[in-house]
């Protein structure tokens, strides 16, 4: 029968507390540069500019991208009942993506990119995340391919289209022609480059960061409540209808903008159909607690994957309506755009990751629990009143940075404010925003603490599981 | 841009994924014969994860159906690829009616401060809150938010005027813009003057503007190389010419600073001061509003006092 191939498990899961530490601090540096100017101390390197690439691809493919890894790596062998693929890919996996990070923590600062949010990457590090992705594809199908039990779970549906989507979306959106080592020419040009980017860049929101951390709440969610999945029927409809429809949501980043007025009402009306599906997920992880709701007085790491499912109802709430024309107009270019991805980021995939880890990491180190469960009862506090600080400080500044810079004096006709009068009355929800993201951060630290308490506690205790047999009662066809 | 082949191909994908929403919906709506019972739990993955098969919420499959049927009616009133909306909608004409509008308001307010002097609209707390607007969206990158200017960008609050003061040559400033050309000297100088030239005219120069006037060695060869060519635009005794922007020496506003090294820079290689035409952005009477303000910024003794600075 053999054993689970826990090891790059526990690599990915301590890459996702390192990179989420790393990540934060430094969106922390950047959230007190935007208050106090003078921390980039006059050092290129660190200028806001070179470091909110860092800070985004760190928290979003270092940080996210390893509980991903973690996450699916684990399910996928526990719900196939079978050892992954290949112990060797797995490593290449594990060791190619922590030197992308690291290419990607150098050249940014370095000031090397492509222009393209979220996709700054240069082409000799795209072609190595295209290598590495396809090697994980190749390791997670083949997992796939040959599980024991008839039926694949619903986790690894959504896993399946992330990371075939990934490919995909990275693969066309970074088609440049290189002009040097680390620079590059993207092959689309005008709005076409500008749709692209944003099909990619909504997409990487959807696939990225929606659907693979549904994958992550379909196996979390009901092995820590222990319940059974609320509706097998709903998670068919709503998997469907989730990705058919991400795809098209991309254009409601381009609104009022050179592409053509028929584009952008495209994207928003596949927006607001995309309300439903992404509520479907929440729905079905929420209501599998039915029954065991008291279960959340006392365990923690079930208040976080509820809570983290209660910030992806709001913010899948929130991008339908500020996709809504009228209301782009006011929240487009604003804080309040920074506020529904904090919502999204830190609320919905970070506490469904930090949760899950907290779930996992006992399992993988033979464990009954956590170091100490109270601490993660603190973080979980930490993380949600830094979270809450933090997006409505930027709903705030956002809307009046809206108000502000349409308003026209009624009497006259003429503009009320001036841009920088605008920057004077963010000021102080900088303060507020750097304030809740120190919480947020403290959190992280206070996570990094158990965790490595609990390996210290773990020493010598590890042993490796042993595979699951083929399901007996999977009678049904 | 795209060929209508590929809109056409966009179009149709549309119309498919949207059906195809629809269908998902109407055919698992109901349970179909042979389904699981809603409380059947018979798969069993990782020794304890199981699953209902319970109905979709029905709030949830009408909600689904609410943004699919607006959706449809949102597309045909916008219109979509080829097919033009019913609503004739374009963010053009959305943009032209509303610029319309406030240009109307706009219009009666301007008519107001039409053609007035600048001095005179300083007196008006109305015109010089609109003008103070104006400068911090327009002005105030380079000038700085409080007028204050910065290295290569005229001071506004104090009371130096490079092309002159008056409120007719501080409209016509703001109005055609200036170009002020400072020649690059240290060739012609080090000619005339020898390896020194330069440091003896900075000397002289420096000399100008200091209390008691004093020269030295240096200055008073300096003074010499002065009268040969300086004087054609900063005059005899350094006051400057404000029809060539050549600024008056004898006061110690240094726009480019007035270190010995950065004077020795003025001189040897020359610069070049660009003030943008304003007319054509702003139109004449915000550019006389804006100018009332400015005017407000060096004159708290006979105008309007200017408000806190942004």
């Amino acid at each position: 029968m053999g054993n689970y191939n826990d090891k790059v498990v526990r690599q990915f899961a301590v890459m996702t507390v390192v990179w989420g530490v790393v990540g934060m601090l430094v969106g922390v540096l950047i959230a007190a540069q935007l208050y106090f100017p003078a921390l980039n101390f006059n050092v290129p390197w660190l200028t806001f500019g070179r470091l909110r690439p860092l800070h985004t691809n760190a928290v979003i493919f270092a940080f996210g991208g390893c509980a991903l890894f973690a996450t699916s790596l684990y399910t996928v062998q526990r719900t196939c009942h079978v050892r992954l693929l290949s112990d060797k890919l797995a490593a290449f996996v594990f060791w190619g993506w922590q030197l992308i990070i690291v290419a990607a923590a150098i050249s940014l600062p370095l000031g090397y990119t492509q222009g393209k949010e979220y996709a700054e990457l240069e082409w000799p590090i795209d072609i190595a995340i295209a290598i590495v992705w396809v090697s994980y594809a190749v390791l997670f199908f083949g997992t796939i391919a040959k599980r024991k039990v008839k039926h694949i779970y619903v986790a690894n549906w959504f896993y399946g289209a992330y990371i075939i989507t990934i490919a995909l979306l990275h693969i066309v959106n970074n088609l440049s022609i290189p002009s040097g080592w680390m620079t590059s020419y993207s092959i689309y040009s005008g709005s076409v480059d500008a749709m692209v980017q944003w099909w990619y860049g909504h997409n990487a929101v959807g696939f990225f960061l929606t659907t693979a951390f549904l994958g992550m709440m379909y196996y979390f969610v009901p092995k820590q409540a222990g319940r059974p999945i609320y509706s097998y029927r709903l998670s068919i409809v709503h998997f469907w209808a989730l990705i058919a429809i991400y795809m098209w949501a991309g254009p409601h980043h381009l609104m009022y903008t050179a592409l053509p007025d028929w584009a952008q009402s495209l994207g928003m009306v596949f927006s607001l159909i995309l309300l439903a599906p992404s509520w479907g997920g929440a729905i079905n992880g929420i209501l599998t607690l039915s029954g065991v709701w008291h279960k959340l007085r006392t365990d923690p790491i079930l208040k976080f994957l509820i809570v983290s499912l209660s910030f992806y109802m709001m913010s899948t709430f929130e991008g339908p309506m500020m996709s809504i024309k009228t209301v782009n107009s006011l929240s487009h270019y604003t804080d309040w755009t920074i506020g529904h991805v904090h919502s999204g980021a830190l609320g919905w995939v970070a506490m469904i990751s930090i949760g899950s880890i907290y779930a996992m990491l006992p399992r993988l180190l033979n464990q009954q629990q956590m170091y100490s469960v109270k601490l993660i009862d603190t973080h979980f506090w930490l993380h949600t009143i830094g979270v809450v600080v933090y997006i409505a400080s930027m709903w705030i500044a956002g809307v009046m940075q809206g108000l502000m810079w349409r308003a026209t004096d009624p009497d006259n006709g003429t503009l009320v404010y001036s841009f920088v009068e605008s920057l004077n009355a963010t000021k102080p929800y900088y303060l507020f925003r750097l304030g809740g993201g120190l919480i947020v951060l403290s959190g992280m630290f206070v996570m990094a603490w158990n965790v490595f308490k609990t390996f210290q506690q773990a020493r010598g205790a590890i042993v490796a599981q042993p595979v699951l047999p083929a399901d007996a009662a999977d009678a049904r066809a | 841009m795209m060929t209508s082949g590929w809109t056409w191909y966009v179009v149709i994908l549309v119309a498919l994924n949207i059906a195809g929403c629809f269908w998902l919906l109407m055919a698992n709506v109901k349970r179909r014969p042979g389904d699981p019972a809603p409380e059947d739990t018979s798969h069993v993955w990782d020794g304890d994860i199981t699953e209902y098969n319970k109905p979709l919420p029905r709030w949830w499959i009408n909600l689904f159906y609410i943004t699919i049927v607006f959706g449809i009616g949102y597309l045909f009133w916008y219109g979509v690829g080829p097919l033009r909306g019913f609503g004739h909608w374009s963010s053009k004409s959305e943009w032209a009616l509303d610029k319309a509008a406030e240009d109307a308001r706009l219009e009666e307010t301007l008519k107001l401060y039409a053609g007035k002097p600048i001095d005179v609209l300083a007196k008006d707390p109305g015109a010089v809150a609109i003008g103070r607007t104006i400068f911090a969206d327009n002005c105030a990158a380079c000038h700085g938010s409080t007028g204050l200017g910065a290295k290569g960008f005229p001071n506004l609050a104090d009371k130096a005027w490079y092309w002159g003061g008056s409120p007719d040559r501080v409209l016509e400033t703001i109005l055609k813009g200036r170009n002020a050309v400072m020649p690059a000297w240290g060739t012609v100088l080090t000619a005339q003057g020898g390896p020194l030239a330069v440091d003896d005219v900075v000397a002289y120069v420096q000399s100008l503007s200091k209390p008691g006037h004093v020269e030295d060695a240096a200055a008073q060869r300096g003074k010499a190389l002065f009268g040969t060519l300086c004087i054609a635009c900063h005059g005899p005794d350094g006051k400057g010419n404000p029809m060539l922007g050549a600024r008056d020496l004898t006061t110690a506003h240094w726009l480019y600073g007035g270190s010995k090294a950065a004077l020795h820079q003025t001189i040897a290689e020359g610069r070049n001061g660009i003030m943008p035409a304003w007319e054509p952005r702003l139109g004449e009477t915000r550019v006389r509003l804006v100018g009332a303000y400015v005017w407000t910024l060096s004159r708290h003794d006979d105008a309007a006092p200017p408000e806190a600075a942004p």
